[in-house]
């Protein structure tokens, strides 16, 4: 690597006060999601497709967790603790945390070519090539390379380019479906679904997807070296600018 | 401090102050606008003003999806009937004849209707869907008064702001802002399915809010209260939904 570009490299951040900014409240607003989600999902554990379904009707699946409402068939002679009320005030408050932190973050990403510049596959990496090569290196546990700590490879690039262009799209569009009021003036938005009962059920299955997501991401960020991958997304510094190159190997 | 940065600095802060700026202007807004809900206080309150706030200004006026007679639910589902009392037994048993509507508050003319008064205003039917909080739905057809058409009746004022509603069960109350009150599917619904709506479902008598989740759907109601504000209604909170940890507001 020329002298001038590291030179330059050290002095801009690897993840910009925006990028950091944003990827924490995130983190923040998707556990509230995921915790009252779970709260709400409880009180009724099973899911349908089509428009209506409730205990009268069969179910595409069932849970096997007992209920937080002694409504609900479940097998079990327990009824869990009901968390719907704060539940949904904490999921609805955390939707707008998470949208309005994606506007910033999209329109920020869009004002300054984020996306272009480091999310979107270099020209030589569109193809599957590029895919089977960076598989095989993970699978391989190949050593990383300098520059693997101040870029994103293909597939982590595809990864988030899918976090932020559809699940969550998804995620938001889905729940929104289930709005009775949203859905009276946006009947498509239901309709599309192919009914309320199967946006509940798809919005729970992309929740699973970004969980997946996360539970990937935080092995991989672990592997990579936790601490600096993770010091680099707060104080938007590498361990590697200050000079300790033992740590780019994690 | 090298240029850049304190350049960076000095834009941030404006951001800042303008940020500030534009929520306390947009807060005002909010409150001239009727935007604000009655549960706005403590931490949940800002996420419980934006939700309403935003859906209002989008979904004003919004009717709900209709579904063909053959999408009505062969066996819908209704939570458990509560011990309504000695009163309600003997009103059922009398076929409701001397059930009261009973209409007050900003309205010239207050006035209680028995369920043949209502049946002789004009009269609407839906097919709507019914979506509880917990997740389930279903299919009906409602048979009813619209609520307007009462408020019309007994002459509410314009100057009525909110709907407070109450059921025979007396720690049962809501209310909900014209935007519901006279959207032309909010029902004073005493049929359902082509016959009287069944005591299970809230019969003799149930508002129902269709763009509203199942719970503003009051069973079992006797009376009506037109008010310009609801901080003096009980505990001020609009609805027993609050004290109980749910929002006013379930259009979501």
């Amino acid at each position: 690597m020329p002298a001038t570009t590291a030179a330059r490299d050290t002095k801009t951040p690897r993840h910009a006060a925006i990028v950091r900014v944003t990827h924490w409240i995130t983190v923040v607003a998707f556990f509230a999601l995921l915790i009252s989600g779970g709260g709400i999902v409880i009180s009724h554990p099973r899911f349908y497709l089509g428009e209506v379904g409730n205990v009268n009707t069969k179910p595409l699946f069932t849970l096997p967790i007992p209920a937080s409402r002694d409504t609900v068939p479940t097998g079990y002679h327990f009824v869990m603790p009901d968390d719907n009320g704060w539940g949904r005030y904490l999921h609805f408050e955390a939707a707008w945390v998470l949208v309005l932190t994606g506007l910033v973050y999209g329109i920020w990403s869009l004002w300054t070519r984020h996306f272009w510049r480091n999310l979107i596959p270099e020209r030589g990496d569109r193809g599957w090539r590029a895919y089977s090569r960076e598989i095989a290196k993970y699978l391989h546990r190949a050593p990383s390379q300098v520059g693997d700590a101040r870029s994103y490879n293909v597939l982590q690039r595809t990864a988030y380019l899918v976090v932020i262009f559809v699940l969550f799209p998804l995620v938001i569009w889905t729940g929104l479906a289930m709005s009775p009021s949203f859905t009276s003036v946006f009947p498509m938005s239901v309709v599309l679904l192919g009914g309320r009962q199967t946006a509940r059920t798809l919005h729970f299955f992309v929740s699973w997807a970004l969980v997946l997501f996360l539970v990937v991401h935080v092995t991989m960020v672990a592997l990579a070296g936790f601490w600096s991958r993770v010091r680099a997304m707060i104080t938007g510094r590498n361990a590697t600018d200050a000079g300790a190159h033992a740590e780019e190997d994690a | 401090m090298s240029g850049i940065s304190r350049r960076k600095m000095m834009a941030a802060g404006a951001a800042a102050v303008a940020g500030a700026g534009g929520l306390a202007v947009a807060a005002r807004l909010a409150k001239r606008y009727g935007l604000v809900p009655p549960d706005d206080g403590g931490i949940f309150g800002p996420g419980e003003t934006m939700t309403y706030a935003v859906q209002r200004i989008l979904t004003m006026h919004g009717p709900v999806r209709q579904f063909p007679r053959s999408m009505i639910s062969k066996e819908p589902f209704a939570n458990e009937t509560p011990a309504l009392g000695k009163a309600f037994q003997q009103m059922e048993a009398g076929g409701f004849k001397d059930w009261r509507l009973t209409v007050n508050g900003m309205v010239a003319r207050p006035t209680a209707f028995s369920l043949a008064d209502l049946k002789s205003l004009p009269v609407q039917s839906q097919i709507t869907e019914v979506a509880c909080e917990e997740g389930w739905s279903y299919i009906a057809e409602w048979i009813g008064t619209p609520l307007y058409e009462v408020l019309k009746a007994t002459g509410a004022s314009p100057k009525v702001r909110y709907i407070v509603y109450f059921s025979i069960q007396h720690w049962m109350w809501e209310s909900i802002d014209m935007g519901d009150a006279l959207h032309p599917q909010t029902l004073l619904t005493w049929g359902m399915n082509d016959g009287d709506l069944p005591v299970g479902f809230g019969g003799p008598l149930r508002l129902r809010v269709p763009r509203q989740l199942g719970y503003k759907s009051v069973k079992f109601l006797t009376a009506i209260t037109a008010v310009d504000s609801l901080k003096h209604v009980r505990d001020g909170r609009g609805s027993v939904d609050p004290s109980g940890g749910y929002s006013w507001y379930a259009g979501i």
